[in-house]
């Protein structure tokens, strides 16, 4: 088999007993990059292979992944796909990165994804869209759209993204890979280019359920620069996965399989409920009403915080300055008019309306308060079972430029991912199918709060049973799975 | 809701932010609807409830005092689109 389809823990593997030298992983990696640059655009900086000064213990060690671009790189650039950021060379390392290079990861760079990670299609990146190895000319998803693209397409085996309303989970269903956004406070988000921080969370996108569990276990657990990380005892992951399922409830939220869910996703993700069922879970459909209201709230909470966390990008400290300005707040004024793309701008200024005196109380309060009642809601549902399922995405991925144009439609196609960030929920999306046009679909195992483990135990489960997550772009599609395997 | 083009010159110019006229038209009427949507919130009973910032009960968070080494100074200004003399520099501000 061809190395870039083997599976992270697989090449780890390999590394481990001497049958695969590193050199060669790496080579195969810089070989598939090659291509991906041509024709994905995954990349926004590819370095050269970052040797770690330690041989590392993980069973990851030795093995190629990358970094989305809003992840600080001690000397590398870090651009957060903004023009304002296009030259900004971090003086330090993220909390994931040092952990990572500590357990002997080898970084081949940093990848594209939307700027400042709002967006939904990876194109609202100011170096170019990001490319879905699996069809040329539709979106990879967003806003990890460069990571997942650059796992699908075996640039690199696994990446670390970040998430915050499904940035990692939805470009991982748009490209047929397995993406986790763990727990609030899970993983340190010291380095990580703040959003709105109080829904992001970096997570790893890889082939396998495995894979993740395996990256996720060096990268937990309390970092003091973090107060909002949790210390949580990294008492393996990778160790926990069983497979066992027997006895485990599991409920579907009816109201995720309602009005505006193409029906090949809806076919496949019930397809893999089945799978789950076959594996001795209890499967059944619950209802789950406040999923009305999880888009409103989640992007007034989004856009409050981000108008807040971005007032820092003002042409002094790092970043990109404006040519010609006059006085002090010309030259604020003038760096962030030019620095920041469109949609950047739309969700400062949302973000300030709904902050803004005489609208605080009807918007931000107002969305504060949903979240409560949203997170009890799943605190409710939770009581009952132990997992819930939905689909990632209510489509497959669409073609590039076709969500741009119409902003709140891009905003509602996030319904099924954004309410586990409010919530602060782990959840994992898992490929479970490809539709007609051969374009892959995913499903997502949600978690009660520090669930991690289950969720990622039945999502291998499912991947014991299934080869989803093993089919390549450009390899053997077969015609017989098109309607998700029914 | 009504947005309109006086508002959004209102919080652009809070959020730093100066639209040309046509990219003003353009984000007042996507703003629009964006907020007309975000009103289906109004359709969610939220009397009494507290509003949440945060998921978990984190409260006070700290650590002891620790002195270490702050990051080096050149190695920050290296980033700065304009220093002078180990400091950032900026049009003047007070005349």
């Amino acid at each position: 088999m061809e190395l870039w389809k083997l599976t992270a823990l697989e090449l780890g593997e390999a590394l481990g007993s001497g049958s695969v030298t590193r050199a060669a992983a790496v080579q195969a990696a810089q070989a598939r990059i090659a291509w991906i640059q041509r024709s994905c655009n995954a990349f926004l900086t590819v370095t050269d292979p970052q040797t770690p000064q330690k041989a590392g213990d993980s069973p990851l060690a030795g093995v190629p992944m990358a970094y989305k671009d809003n992840i600080c790189t001690k000397g590398v650039r870090t651009t957060c796909a903004s023009r304002i950021l296009e030259n900004f060379i971090p003086c330090y390392d993220a909390t994931v990165v040092e952990r990572l290079a500590a357990a002997g990861a080898v970084s081949l760079g940093k990848l594209n994804m939307d700027e400042f990670a709002m967006g939904s299609t990876s194109e609202t990146s100011c170096f170019g869209p990001v490319r879905n190895p699996w069809d040329l000319t539709r979106v990879a998803g967003g806003s990890s759209g460069g990571a997942a693209a650059a796992v699908a397409a075996g640039g690199v085996w696994y990446a670390v993204g970040s998430d915050t309303g499904g940035s990692i989970r939805q470009p991982a269903a748009y490209c047929g890979v397995t993406g986790m956004k763990p727990t609030y406070g899970t993983v340190s988000r010291y380095g990580l280019v703040a959003y709105a921080s109080s829904l992001d969370q970096i997570g790893p996108i890889a082939r396998s359920a495995a894979d993740c569990a395996a990256v996720l276990d060096v990268m937990i657990g309390r970092d003091a620069r973090d107060s909002t990380s949790l210390d949580r005892p990294a008492d393996g992951l990778l160790a926990g996965l069983t497979g066992e399922l027997r006895g485990k409830r599991i409920g579907l939220p009816a109201d995720c399989f309602g009005d505006g869910l193409d029906r090949p996703v809806a076919s496949a993700v019930l397809a893999a409920a089945d799978v789950l069922r076959a594996r001795g879970a209890e499967v059944e459909e619950f209802h789950l009403p406040v999923m009305k209201y999880v888009v409103p709230a989640y992007y007034i909470i989004a856009c409050a915080e981000a108008s807040s966390n971005l007032s820092r990008f003002d042409g002094v400290k790092y970043g990109w300055r404006a040519e010609s300005y006059g006085d002090l707040g010309e030259l604020y004024t003038s760096t962030r008019t030019q620095g920041f793309g469109t949609e950047v701008k739309r969700r400062i200024l949302l973000g300030t309306f709904v902050l803004s005196s005489g609208y605080y109380d009807a918007y931000y309060k107002k969305a504060l308060q949903a979240k409560a009642v949203i997170k009890a809601a799943f605190d409710r549902a939770f009581a009952r079972y132990d997992l819930l399922l939905t689909p990632v995405t209510p489509s497959t991925a669409p073609r590039l430029g076709e969500s741009l144009s119409d902003p709140l439609k891009m905003y509602l196609s996030d319904i099924y991912t954004v309410s586990v960030n409010l919530a602060g929920l782990p959840a994992l999306s898992m490929p479970c199918g490809f539709d007609p046009q051969g374009l892959p679909i995913g499903a997502q195992l949600i978690g009660p709060p520090l669930g991690d483990g289950e969720v990622l135990n039945a999502a291998h489960a499912f991947q014991l049973e299934t080869d989803w997550h093993r089919r390549h772009p450009g390899g053997q599609y077969a015609p017989a799975a098109a309607e998700g395997g029914i | 809701m009504k947005i309109t083009e006086a508002l959004v010159d209102y919080i652009s110019q809070l959020s730093r932010l100066r639209l040309p006229p046509e990219e003003k038209r353009a984000m007042t009427t996507e703003l629009e609807g964006i907020v007309a949507y975000m009103d289906v919130l109004d359709g969610l009973d939220t009397a009494g409830v507290e509003p949440m910032s945060h998921v978990f009960p984190l409260k006070n968070v700290t650590r002891p005092d620790q002195t270490a080494p702050s990051q080096d100074g050149e190695e920050l200004l290296a980033n700065a689109p304009a220093s002078k003399e180990g400091a950032f520099l900026v049009p003047k501000a007070v005349e």
